[in-house]
């Protein structure tokens, strides 16, 4: 059954608050959208909502964590991310504290709250912080995948997860090492990266591109930092032409990471699909066909790259 | 608490300041120097924090939200035996531990990075919601400058302090008046701290930053209170201590050169 990875998320959380006393959850007035509620069933006491306060949720975190604990800190990707960049770099990443940030309803599928709640370029500002792994988790398996990874793991992170129902790409209880990249359907020539609710999208692209007889690799990368340059490498070395598939803006997230390895290590030809500016209101799903980031979008976009 | 020892304490704690800043060419004397007898008394006679127990979290922590005022803190953890003076002397210096402003992984004793304004009260928060959970005693301090207390962030931080009953956080303003660009009241006007921290929730009391007995006793009031936190608003001199610094809004951020320092010096420890 089709679930959104922060559906996945607040089972996970609320199962790891139960069997570790450590975890503790913070959220600023959107718990119930985020999730992190579950946690406040099973440990209220360790349950902390801080009100429209992003800023002082981030602090708290981190005194917190400079206690021992294991903070997990969410809100929608845009507040936790983008308002509090400086607050994660210096109180957070620079001194190494163990916050874990979880941002949900990221880039356009937030939808009809329109531009101000659509994070699009979370991935990017978090990226460049010393320190911060970033994650995007495709489905709910890889979700739940994260975030044990996560919480098992010393040093600050930052989870992008998403608003809407996603269709799961590994089947329940799949056991995943989220840090490496994985090639989800092997062609030849082709390789597509994707992350998040866009592994589906390239998948469904690749579908309808076999049937016209183009044989493209879809890859899940989840880790975007630090990334699985290795694996990375081995999938562009084997590749001629390549895509990079994110519901981001195409500067600074999975593009942008692509590119940097392939630059040093491996040059190729690298199309960019993702968001070239802010979108609008609308439902996750019309937004996605406007913007070409469904299956038949991804498709179109592909295809006239290679016809280009 | 003997108030001819916190005297000597401070004393030998500004010297370290004028000495500390003078080695960097750079740093910031004047909100140091305010902060001084504040910080003497906290280290000195209330809070349990020792050289041996510096890298534990089982005890009281402090929290310099105020992180400009780092060489004070270096010149605490001096005064304590923490580092020696002579490690003073590397001050903002490369691969020091004693970075501009303070890094808790540089040095055991430094329970809080800070440096950027407005963030080390949310810290402080977090620290004592940690303690409440543990079920510990230890409190937590957190000084705070007038000038930051303009950053939002420290009044988002005032009401969670108040929301979740935070009896074991002392935040501590050091009203000294003024900031880079000029007095306080003439830059924005954060004043008065007592009647917003008041109306936030919190137990407030006003007291002379410099009256060590003064200090000593709000802070021990501070203990007494139950269910919600204190904060002591104290009206310090910027500069307290060297004359030619005191209420001279250009020695915020400022070092000494040497002519200066040698007169400084000779004034304290005339003092």
């Amino acid at each position: 059954m089709a679930k959104a990875t922060r559906d996945a998320y607040g089972e996970q959380i609320r199962e790891l608050a139960i069997q570790n006393p450590k975890i503790v959850a913070l959220d600023a007035d959107l718990a119930g959208s985020t999730k992190a509620a579950e946690v406040k069933k099973v440990a209220p006491e360790r349950f902390f909502d801080m009100g429209i306060a992003e800023a002082d949720m981030i602090g708290v975190a981190a005194g917190l964590a400079a206690s021992g604990y294991i903070p997990f800190a969410s809100s929608f990707a845009m507040f936790c991310t983008g308002r509090v960049w400086e607050q994660i770099r210096n109180s957070v990443a620079y001194p190494g504290l163990n916050v874990k940030i979880v941002g949900s309803h990221s880039g356009i599928t937030v939808g009809e709250d329109g531009v101000t709640h659509q994070a699009i370029e979370d991935m990017a500002i978090m990226r460049d912080i010393t320190g911060l792994a970033v994650y995007v988790p495709c489905d709910p398996t890889e979700t739940k995948a994260v975030i044990r990874h996560v919480a098992e793991t010393d040093g600050p992170c930052y989870v992008r997860l998403g608003r809407s129902k996603v269709e799961d790409v590994y089947p329940e209880g799949t056991d995943l090492d989220v840090t490496k990249v994985r090639i989800l359907k092997s062609g030849s020539k082709v390789a597509v990266f994707a992350c998040g609710l866009m592994v589906q999208s390239s998948l469904g692209a690749a579908e309808l591109l076999k049937k016209e007889g183009i044989d493209v690799t879809v890859v899940d990368v989840c880790a975007i930092k630090p990334c699985d340059e290795e694996g990375i490498i081995n999938i562009l070395k084997d590749h001629e032409t390549i895509f990079t598939v994110e519901e981001h803006s195409v500067t600074g997230g999975l593009g942008s990471m692509i590119c940097e390895v392939a630059a040093e290590y491996c040059p190729r030809r690298i199309y960019r699909i993702g968001m070239y500016g802010f979108a609008g209101s609308g439902s996750w799903d019309v937004l996605l066909k406007e913007y070409k980031l469904d299956s038949q979008g991804v498709y179109e976009q592909i295809k006239e790259r290679l016809n280009g | 608490m003997d108030i001819e020892v916190m005297r000597q304490h401070a004393k030998n704690i500004r010297i370290s300041i004028i000495k500390e800043t003078a080695a960097a060419k750079s740093g910031h004397p004047g909100g140091s120097l305010s902060a001084a007898d504040i910080m003497t008394v906290l280290y000195f006679a209330v809070m349990d924090f020792t050289a041996e127990n510096a890298g534990s979290l089982d005890r009281d922590r402090f929290v310099l939200s105020k992180g400009h005022a780092s060489p004070a803190l270096y010149a605490v953890l001096a005064e304590k035996g923490v580092i020696s003076h002579d490690e003073l002397l590397t001050f903002r210096g490369l691969h020091s531990r004693l970075q501009g402003h303070p890094d808790m992984n540089a040095l055991d004793g430094i329970d809080m990075t800070t440096g950027s304004l407005g963030q080390g009260l949310s810290a402080a928060v977090g620290m004592c919601l940690a303690n409440k959970l543990d079920g510990n005693s230890h409190r937590v301090y957190c000084l705070v400058g007038d000038g930051e207390a303009e950053e939002g962030q420290i009044w988002e931080a005032a009401m969670a302090a108040a929301h979740y009953n935070c009896d074991n956080l002392c935040a501590i303003i050091d009203e000294n008046g003024l900031q880079i660009d000029g007095p306080t009241a003439e830059v924005i006007g954060p004043a008065p701290f007592e009647d917003k921290f008041r109306a936030f929730g919190w137990n407030v009391l006003s007291i002379d930053g410099h009256d060590y007995e003064a200090i000593y006793n709000a802070l021990m009031a501070a203990k007494e209170c139950k269910g919600k936190p204190t904060c002591i608003v104290a009206k310090t001199i910027k500069g307290k201590g060297v004359s030619f610094m005191e209420n001279q809004v250009n020695w915020h951020g400022v070092a000494p050169n040497a002519e200066q320092r040698d007169a400084a010096l000779k004034e304290l420890e005339a003092a």
